[in-house]
């Protein structure tokens, strides 16, 4: 095996081959204070249910300050454009009173950081924030007790600004952070004994903060996976089946085989073309005759719901209080709607990419992931290799949004690597992302509810089908309600033609365009105002916060719906954080077409740690919500997947986009998701609006002019 | 059958030995090693490869590289005036303009061809000069004012 000097070189930071534990490799990092901590008791438990690896009982992250001062996280989680290197190094300086810019996060290097399950579900600010918190709280104690020892004075008179340990009553004597960390090796594991600072004190958090990375994303400089280079990489074009479940026969590759320089290897249904020139190794997978058998799935578009209706799991019922049947006899009124959700791709602008390179001992990975560690246990699985020698460093990612959890294009990357001993990069074309992506699982929910006179929702009937429970939450105050979940999570092994996973607030959307929808249908009927009649019916103060916000924002006129004046409103939970938005549409009648004008979100989320990433976050979610509320579907006959790029998808464009107005309700208590509430409400607020605006009623998403156009002609 | 090519590449006159038809995309990242012009689509729909062919926006996936022969290409490494950024890469770090970062080049060389183009637009020519780039993080209002801002600084430094 050819270990070339400048390819070592290139592995940076590239560990001694030899087994080291994750301690010992520790020790080698050098002097300064160290923090181990553990994120969180909650991620504990959810890496157990996802049955994944178990979490190392000692710690999961840890800080470092270094002997200059400077001040290192290390953790798995992943950037991928959310903006959580910004936000988490907020904290930690703020925590640790510190400036901002001494303050660098080491991400999702399995080398280098302990084990994380993954980045995703809104849980880096506030699962593993709290806990990095603890630990920064923990490591300024100590430095503190150094500092006190040194300066001769007790604890309690001391104070720190900037990394500068002084005393409040002779500010001239002080001591800063790298003389007290110089020459000192301390370790300490983070017990969550001392005191982080009230949310009020904190100088660097709740005050808005660009995001780190612009500098290089502007000028190109940012390496992604596929901008990495190593000598004598080789590109890999891969054989890929008509369609999910097929089978291959036969694959003759005589033809390809008489590409000049190009390689071609087998191992059992992976075939693919090697070629330092990514054309050439396409031109060379091009001319492979291969033979497959098709499975035969008998679903389409066409009857995608009935087909869904028919294979409906085992139900579970999660909530279960009062008495239906007496609350529907109370009823005045009673509704029974049925809502239907499509497959939605994630697209993320970069499609799944991965380089991979064997030294002959162990693999480096670079993967666009969000899951670096569960990646590195599946390579080291399948390739029957020591997790330790399978390193994945994700360098910045193009878009996640869930889709990247799944790492399938490591796997490749990975077993060609291993086969060949060299570099080889698979970077998976914009119709293999179609192909391979874990859509957001069709789904259905029924309704049955009813009010009563006084238009007080008094019973309350759920059943989802395929899209899991997130967000199906009742929200408002009924008092015989019964919730029933058909199906576990976002997968359903064997229903689905092809792959199914978690998509931005995975479930939500889908759960809240029922609700929303259903509460709406509620109120035109009850004739009262639609914000009202939601106040009417809400108790939980966080839910009613956040629509008092917003219908202020938006200088809401009450009044019944349909008023013709095209604005809807709708109200979410997600991530542990409270959204409410009210949106304005125009829809042409001639041709279905809806343009959303503009869109008012208020969202609660906690203590918010960056004000600037939060509102660029929900910036995003209304924007990626226009896609899927109004034009996106995967089109699809049996496993054979006939989306194949952005002509035939439609992912929002620069004309699409509505004015938008954002707040953030700061509150001091600890701090929520971010990445995901604002998207899930997107679907109802755009369809209440539709129908403020005509009359027309729309239960199945994408509301694509087609189905707008049905749908007035039943008004 | 291999040619040679000549052409600038960010100020520079280079010459490569190639097949005519291949793509300029990829060449750029693999014989340049200028991996800033990104691969989205590969079929022109998305943008994300966007450099400037004698100052116009032009989708490098969609364009050979027989097709550059004497002409003037500029990618996103060569907007730069050393450390000094073009105003449009400035406006967009100055509006946050970002998320995952993966269109930006293609964004910023498609907003400089426009500028090109037309130096004073109107918030609608923005719009339409933008439409056929692709952002899914969703940055598009805030790219939109880092264009207006540019276009302004680039008007009053004149």
């Amino acid at each position: 095996m050819d270990k070339s000097k400048d390819i070592q070189d290139y592995i940076e930071g590239h560990t001694p081959t030899n087994t080291i534990k994750r301690r010992n490799f520790i020790r080698l990092l050098g002097g300064g204070i160290y923090v181990f901590f553990h994120a969180g008791a909650a991620l504990k438990l959810m890496a157990a249910e996802a049955d994944q690896r178990r979490l190392p009982d000692d710690f999961n992250a840890f800080l470092r300050i270094h002997e200059n001062g400077k001040v290192s996280c290390y953790t798995g989680k992943i950037e991928m454009g959310q903006g959580a290197n910004t936000g988490l190094a907020m904290m930690l300086a703020d925590e640790l009173d510190v400036a901002y810019e001494n303050v660098e996060m080491v991400m999702g290097d399995t080398d280098l950081c302990p084990w994380d399950m993954g980045t995703f579900g809104s849980l880096t600010t506030r699962m593993f924030g709290p806990s990095m918190l603890a630990a920064a709280a923990e490591a300024r104690t100590v430095l503190l007790e150094l500092a006190a020892e040194k300066l001769g004075t007790d604890v309690d008179n001391l104070d720190v600004k900037k990394g500068v340990v002084f005393n409040r009553q002779d500010q001239s004597e002080k001591i800063t952070y790298a003389q007290l960390t110089n020459g000192q090796r301390i370790e300490r594991v983070a017990k969550n004994e001392s005191t982080v600072k009230d949310y009020s004190k904190y100088k660097i958090m709740g005050k808005p903060k660009f995001r780190a990375d612009s500098l290089e994303k502007v000028t190109g400089k940012a390496k992604y996976s596929g901008d990495m280079r190593l000598p004598g990489m080789l590109y890999a074009r891969l054989l890929r089946p008509p369609s999910h479940g097929a089978k291959l026969i036969s694959v003759d590759t005589a033809e390809a085989e008489k590409v000049e320089g190009v390689q071609i290897v087998r191992d059992g249904d992976l075939v693919a073309a090697l070629h330092k020139d990514p054309e050439m190794a396409e031109k060379a997978r091009d001319l492979f005759r291969a033979k497959f058998e098709e499975a035969d799935k008998p679903v389409s578009n066409d009857n995608l719901f009935d087909y869904l209706n028919e294979r409906a799991p085992e139900g579970n019922v999660n909530i279960n209080e009062g008495d239906l049947s007496k609350g529907e006899e109370l009823a005045t009124s009673v509704f029974n709607n049925e809502f239907h959700d499509g497959y939605v791709a994630h697209s993320p602008m970069e499609p799944h990419t991965a380089m991979a390179y064997f030294d002959g001992d162990k693999m480096t990975v670079w993967a666009g992931t969000q899951t670096p560690f569960p990646a590195q246990s599946n390579i080291a699985r399948i390739l029957g290799m020591e997790e330790d020698k399978v390193r994945v460093k994700p360098p910045y990612l193009g878009g996640g949004f869930g889709g990247k959890s799944d790492h399938g294009q490591a796997v490749e990357a990975a077993k060609l690597a291993k086969l060949t001993g060299k570099p080889i990069m698979v970077d998976w074309s914009r119709e293999e992302e179609f192909f391979y992506d874990t859509f957001r699982p069709a789904a259905i929910v029924k309704i049955n509810s009813g009010i009563d006179d006084a238009g007080k929702i008094n019973f309350w009937d759920y059943h989802v089908y395929y899209a899991g429970d997130r967000g199906s939450e009742t929200l408002y105050d009924v008092p015989h309600q019964k919730r029933t979940v058909y199906g576990r999570g976002w997968t359903a092994p064997g229903i689905h033609p092809f792959d199914t996973g978690a998509w931005r607030g995975p479930g939500n959307s889908t759960n809240t365009f029922a609700r929303e929808t259903q509460v709406d249908i509620m109120a035109a009927k009850a004739g009262i105002d639609p914000v009202e009649f939601r106040l009417k019916n809400l108790k939980d103060q966080r839910a009613i916060d956040v629509l008092e916000a917003v219908a202020e924002m938006a200088d809401w006129k009450p009044g019944q719906s349909p008023s013709g004046r095209g604005f809807g409103v709708a109200i979410g939970s997600d991530a542990g954080t409270y959204v409410a938005h009210i949106a304005k549409v125009d829809v042409n009648k001639e041709t279905g077409e809806v343009k959303v004008l503009k869109v008012w979100v208020a969202q609660e989320m906690g203590f918010c740690v960056n004000p600037q990433g939060a509102t660029i976050q929900m910036e995003g979610c209304i924007n990626m919500g226009l896609g899927y509320s109004l034009k996106e579907f995967i089109e699809f006959e049996g496993g054979k997947v006939k989306t194949k790029n952005f002509d035939t998808y439609e992912i929002p464009r620069f004309s699409w986009i509505p004015e938008m107005e954002t707040k953030i309700l700061q509150r001091n208590a600890p701090p929520q998701g971010g990445g995901e509430p604002a998207i899930v409400c997107m679907g109802a607020v755009i369809g209440n609006a539709i129908y403020d605006q005509t009359g027309a009623r729309l239960l199945e998403m994408a509301m694509t002019p087609a189905k707008v156009i049905q749908a007035l002609k039943n008004v | 059958m291999k040619a040679k090519i000549e052409f600038t590449l960010n100020g520079k006159d280079v010459s490569v030995e190639l097949e005519e038809s291949k793509k300029l995309l990829w060449v750029l990242r693999t014989h340049f090693n200028l991996t800033g012009t990104k691969y989205g689509c590969g079929e022109g729909y998305c943008g994300a490869c966007t450099v400037l062919i004698n100052n116009s926006a032009t989708r490098s996936c969609a364009t050979t590289i027989g097709e550059v022969a004497g002409k003037n290409v500029i990618t996103i490494e060569g907007l730069a005036q050393g450390e000094k950024l073009h105003p449009v890469q400035q406006a967009f770090a100055d509006h946050d303009a970002l998320q995952c970062g993966y269109c930006t080049p293609g964004m910023i060389m498609n907003a400089v061809g426009l500028l090109n183009d037309q130096p004073k637009p109107s918030r609608e020519d923005i719009i339409l000069g933008m439409e056929d780039n692709l952002c899914r993080c969703g940055a598009h209002n805030r790219i939109l004012d880092a264009i207006e801002a540019a276009a302004n600084e680039m008007q009053n430094g004149k």
